[in-house]
């Protein structure tokens, strides 16, 4: 490349100048029509790991929608917003995770994903070609991400019916212009990381995102990172929309080491970083600690020690956090980095959490299956309705009529279902269905299915290790145990505040599954080489034979002497006696 | 064998559909001609009403360009010579004047904003002298004014300088055309102000109605050219690649032209790609130096500072260094809020924008007083120039593709040819005929509207994905088919062979054995 100084011509240089001259504008400041945000919460969970979450989140008050382009961007990340306003998606939210959350263990996350990538959109109204729109869309968000999302086709893309309403605002419902799909195959590394953090304003180089390091944070049982895009409402009449970007970062650190006896994390232990400052773009930066279990400080202390403290609603649960401020200058203390530190003394065991899923495969041979699925219901009294969403491959053929659901021991009719039959190559099976769960049961789900020969080009390049199935979906809502402030100022933490909630003694709760591996009848794929090899060579051996017989000429030959008389002569000559 | 061969033949062949071969290679020649309208309108008073009459009403010049032998261009100059006649509004106008109606002495051209240059008679070229004489006075002038104001040998190579390689030596032509972008339906504009230290500045600039005051004019004017779309981003904690170096002698931190290339690079990972099209992108930067690294200034090879602080690089974009060190005191309580002035901003960038888009009026020759463009940024004709050379590159580059498609698919004969790609190459090679056409009469709108048709169904068909798809099927694998069975096939062949030559051998042997 060669590098050329500009020079500027005194034509263009020369135009009217009438813009305000350059000066340091002390009051008159426009305020800014966007705001970033950014927290960590860390929670010690009961098996002895850390969780820790990340939340980032930019508002901008601005309108995709109205048909005037939106072209200039401040903190909201560019590419994401041409994408919005290029295929006019309503809601986009996207997570990659690598590794499955083991609720029974570690509780509820603050946001739930299921393992591999999941995407799911609300379109505008106003497309025509909604899957069209979808195909082009996944391709390109599979440039941004540098994720595989372009393996996202009609044949496991689904439109769920109920499970999945759009969390920002506007009350639009026709689920014909919502996609969902998942790929549970999809791995989550270090090049899905880096363009997600190059989302957000600060980058990676001030504010949390600073912890942020490939090398420890995948190093870990459980990795998540998603992006979520919706419009909110701007105040508390709605009269004006914002557009909400929250990118999160969920990871579970396993840092319980059995030969020593004591446990103890640090900032540093965890991400091999500390922090020194907040991003000076955010309007809030803040680390919350979750110590709920020991307000006294018996079993764990934390250090440095703060005396703020928050409470908040998550999950049903009234939690205490203790809060550190990385905007006020003195968290940092005198050595101008933060590195929190916690020492546990003693654990115990944790509630178990209300809801919980698991599923698997039962069934022997290749040719049939069963898929069961176990919801479980820990709630000591109240039952309540759950929506349960299975996406199923076309190669697994449903048999809808064996499908049965059964808690205690008795047989429990849902009251809605909704079946979307496969079709062979184009789409999935999509069932949904609203079940009431009993207190304190397990509900049984099941239905049979058989697997289909695929063609050869269909498989993928390791057949034998299995073909994944998604995770399957439990939305619902769960009564809570502690009574709710519906008061949701905007003050509240943000990891809190994603699921709208609109009773009070309930909250939304999302379960996923794990996703299954069903091994296919796998053809032996050097086959039509060896067919091939075989014919070949018997038609040669048949050509060969067919060859001599026409080109030798066949000679009557004097039989050669037996080998009895050969012997008799060879002793006879010996004898001195001539030969026979 | 009888049904076996044709069997074969049948399922091994493959689909091929007719291209128009002939027409590619008769195109490939590219034999180009180029027309431009001249009005002569003589002033009142330049000629006397008996030379009015005879003056011949049409005149054709004809120039033959030669660009590396292998292809022409005719470039025909029509001179219309007209008195009085103004009409049309796409051909030049010479309007003839006498010497007095110029206010600037010693000029002898002037080049107005519109499609209209003025031309001076000389002193001795006053009435009385033969039409004749004074025609003969006239056509180097004019020849000169078309070379200014439609096209010339240079901008025509330039335009084709990706086909042919130009002769060495002629290094300034070359990098005029590398600096330009190429020519594309769209583009995308892309500003960006890098702020590296958002902790001490916070800056705020009204690029929403810059770009209205500033840049959409411009493209208002280029709608024809091509789409444009513009969008802005802010990127904070946007590095440099090099390290300025402090200069005490200026107190100050200072960028060598010879490290710009590097600057770049750590930035543009972050400027991100479209998303949403896949139009070329044009790049204008703003990078305000950290507080500590401020104010920096770049240098030019002979290590003078550049006055507009501003690089450009081809075919990328520029980027301008502001420095806001001088608003604010040593004593300021950081972050300071800095208002950035647009009209300084933009008109570098406008000047850039103009460079890379290749609206670059070429060094006029002496004599020549070229009018200051007006509020749109671009004058008439030099909207026809860049008309004149996009046009002609766009047939170039989809006569290219196109030959080099038809090659490649009559070279490999297992390529698949569908329909649909049959009808792209039908669609652009009649596409390119018509703007070969329009070029010739000279209605450069037209002109331009099919070259883009012939190089995006050039392009679609280039990049057809069944072509790629099963591309072609190795010969190996064709071996490792047909090996089984012609490998076992061979042995009683090959020893029947072996079997015969040593019976010929033994029974040469034995005729010598005879004969002796």
């Amino acid at each position: 490349m060669r590098w050329e100084e500009t020079v500027v011509e005194e034509a263009t240089a020369d135009k009217e100048d009438t813009s305000a001259p350059e000066t340091v504008v002390q009051s008159s400041v426009p305020q800014p029509k966007d705001d970033f945000q950014e927290e960590l919460v860390i929670r010690p969970l009961h098996s002895g790991d850390i969780y820790a979450s990340f939340q980032f989140r930019t508002l901008w008050e601005t309108d995709f929608m109205r048909g005037n382009k939106v072209s200039h961007y401040r903190l909201f990340p560019k590419s994401l917003g041409q994408v919005i306003s290029k295929f006019s998606v309503r809601e986009l939210h996207i997570s990659f995770t690598q590794g499955y959350w083991r609720t029974m263990q570690w509780g509820q996350p603050f946001l739930p994903s299921p393992p591999g990538a999941e995407l799911w959109v609300w379109f505008q109204d106003s497309v025509t070609d909604v899957d069209g729109t979808w195909k082009e869309l996944t391709n390109v968000l599979s440039g941004i991400f540098c994720a595989s999302l372009n393996f996202i086709d009609s044949t496991n893309t689904v439109q769920p019916s109920a499970s999945f309403k759009p969390l920002g605002i506007g009350n639009v419902t026709d689920h014909r212009f919502l996609r969902y799909a998942t790929l549970p195959r999809e791995i989550v590394c270090t090049e899905n990381l880096t363009p997600w953090k190059k989302l957000l304003p600060c980058g990676s180089k001030a504010g949390l995102a600073v912890l942020l390091k490939s090398e420890k944070l995948f190093h870990s049982s459980f990795h998540s990172q998603a992006v979520h895009i919706r419009p909110v409402c701007q105040d508390w009449q709605c009269k004006t929309t914002s557009w909400e970007l929250r990118q999160t970062l969920n990871v579970v650190f396993d840092l319980h080491t059995p030969g020593q006896g004591k446990l103890e994390w640090s900032l540093f232990k965890m991400f091999s970083r500390t922090l020194t400052e907040a991003c000076p773009l955010a309007s809030s930066s803040k680390i919350y600690i979750d110590i709920t279990d020991d307000p006294q400080g018996e079993q764990f202390e934390v250090s440095p020690a703060t005396h703020l403290l928050s409470q908040a609603m998550v999950l049903g649960d009234r939690r205490t956090f203790s809060v550190y401020d990385l905007t006020q200058q003195i968290t940092f203390g005198t050595v101008r980095s933060l590195n929190l530190l916690i020492r546990w003394k003693s654990s115990e065991d944790m509630l178990r959490p209300l809801l919980h899923a698991e599923r698997y495969v039962a069934g022997y041979g290749l040719q049939t299956g069963e898929i069961h699925t176990l919801m479980y219901n820990n709630h000591p009294y109240r039952s309540f309705p759950v929506l349960l969403l299975d996406s199923v491959p076309w190669y697994l053929r449903l048999y809808i009529h064996t499908l049965t659901v059964t808690s205690k021991g008795k047989d429990n009719k849902p009251s809605y279902i909704h079946y979307q039959p496969s079709k062979d190559r184009v789409r999935p099976h999509l069932l949904e269905m609203l079940v009431q769960l009993p207190p304190n049961s397990v509900t049984e789900v099941t239905v049979q299915f058989e697997r289909a020969l695929l063609k050869w080009t269909e498989y993928t390049p390791d057949p034998n290790h299995g073909f994944y199935v998604g995770s399957s979906v439990i939305s619902s809502l769960v009564p809570s145990i502690v009574a709710m402030d519906t008061n949701s100022t905007r003050e509240q933490p943000l990891f809190s505040s994603f699921f709208p909630c609109k009773e009070e003694s309930s909250y939304f709760m999302r379960v996923y599954t794990e996703p299954l591996l069903v091994n296919l009848p796998t053809p032996d794929f050097s086959m039509p080489y060896n067919v091939i090899c075989l014919t070949c060579t018997v038609v040669a051996v048949g050509y060969g034979s067919l060859y001599n017989l026409l080109t030798r000429s066949f000679q009557i030959e004097e039989p050669s002497p037996g080998l009895a008389k050969r012997i008799a002569n060879i002793i006879r000559k010996m004898r001195g006696v001539p030969p026979l | 064998i009888i049904v076996g061969v044709p069997l074969w033949w049948r399922t091994t062949e493959t689909y091929r559909a007719w291209l128009p071969v002939s027409q590619i290679n008769e195109l490939s020649n590219l034999q180009l001609q180029l027309s431009a309208e001249v009005e002569v309108v003589f002033a009142r008073g330049t000629v006397t009403p008996e030379q009015q009459k005879k003056v011949p009403l049409t005149q054709i010049q004809d120039e033959e360009h030669t660009v590396d032998g292998d292809l022409f261009i005719n470039a025909v100059c029509l001179v219309v010579t007209k008195i009085r006649r103004l009409q049309g509004n796409i051909c030049l106008k010479c309007v003839f004047s006498r010497g007095h109606s110029f206010e600037v002495q010693d000029m002898d051209v002037y080049v107005g904003q519109r499609r209209t240059a003025l031309l001076r008679i000389g002193a001795q070229m006053r009435v009385g002298k033969t039409l004749d004489q004074l025609l003969a006075h006239l056509e180097p002038r004019i020849k000169q004014v078309l070379q200014v104001m439609s096209f010339s040998h240079t901008d025509i190579s330039a335009a084709l300088s990706d086909r042919v390689r130009l002769s060495p030596g002629n290094k300034e032509s070359i990098a005029d055309s590398m600096r330009t972008f190429k020519s594309s339906p769209g583009y995308e504009i892309t500003f960006s102000l890098l702020n590296p230290d958002p902790k001490s500045h916070r800056l705020h600039w009204d690029i929403e109605g810059a770009v209205q005051t500033y840049i959409q004019p411009l493209l208002t004017k280029l709608a024809s050219v091509a789409n444009f779309s513009i969008d802005s981003q802010t990127l904070y904690y946007a590095m440099l690649g090099v390290n300025p170096r402090f200069d005490s002698s200026l107190s100050a931190y200072t960028l060598h032209s010879d490290s710009l290339a590097h600057v770049i690079n750590p930035v543009e990972a972050r400027l991100g790609s479209n998303a949403a099209s896949s139009n070329p992108v044009l790049n204008f930067l703003l990078y305000v130096p950290d507080a500590h690294h401020s104010p920096l200034y770049i240098h030019d090879r002979k290590k003078q500072e550049v006055p507009s602080n501003a690089f450009h690089s081809p075919r990328w974009g520029g980027i301008m260094v502001y420095n806001v060190n001088g608003f604010y005191g040593p004593e300021a309580v950081f972050p300071v809020d800095v208002n950035i002035n647009m009209a300084k901003v933009m008109g570098v960038f406008l000047a850039q924008l103009r460079l890379l888009l290749g609206v670059q009026s070429s060094t006029a020759p002496s004599g020549f007083l070229v009018a200051p463009c007006g509020s749109n940024g671009l004058a008439d004709w030099e909207l026809d120039r860049l008309m004149w050379s996009r046009s002609v590159e766009n047939v170039a580059t989809a006569t290219t593709t196109i030959t080099s498609l038809a090659q490649l698919l009559e070279q490999i004969g297992n390529i698949v040819i569908n329909d649909n790609i049959a009808e792209q190459v039908s669609s652009a090679v009649t596409s390119l005929q018509l703007a070969v056409a329009e070029l010739e009469t000279g209605n450069l709108r037209f002109a331009l509207q099919y070259s883009k048709e012939a190089i995006l169904a050039s392009e679609r068909a280039f990049f057809d994905p069944s072509l790629l798809h099963l591309l072609y099927f190795p010969d190996d694998q064709k071996f490792a088919i047909y090996i089984p069975l012609f490998l076992p096939m061979c042995v009683p062949i090959l020893l029947s062979l072996l079997k015969i030559v040593s019976d010929a051998r033994q029974k040469r042997r034995e005729k010598q054995a005879k004969k002796d």
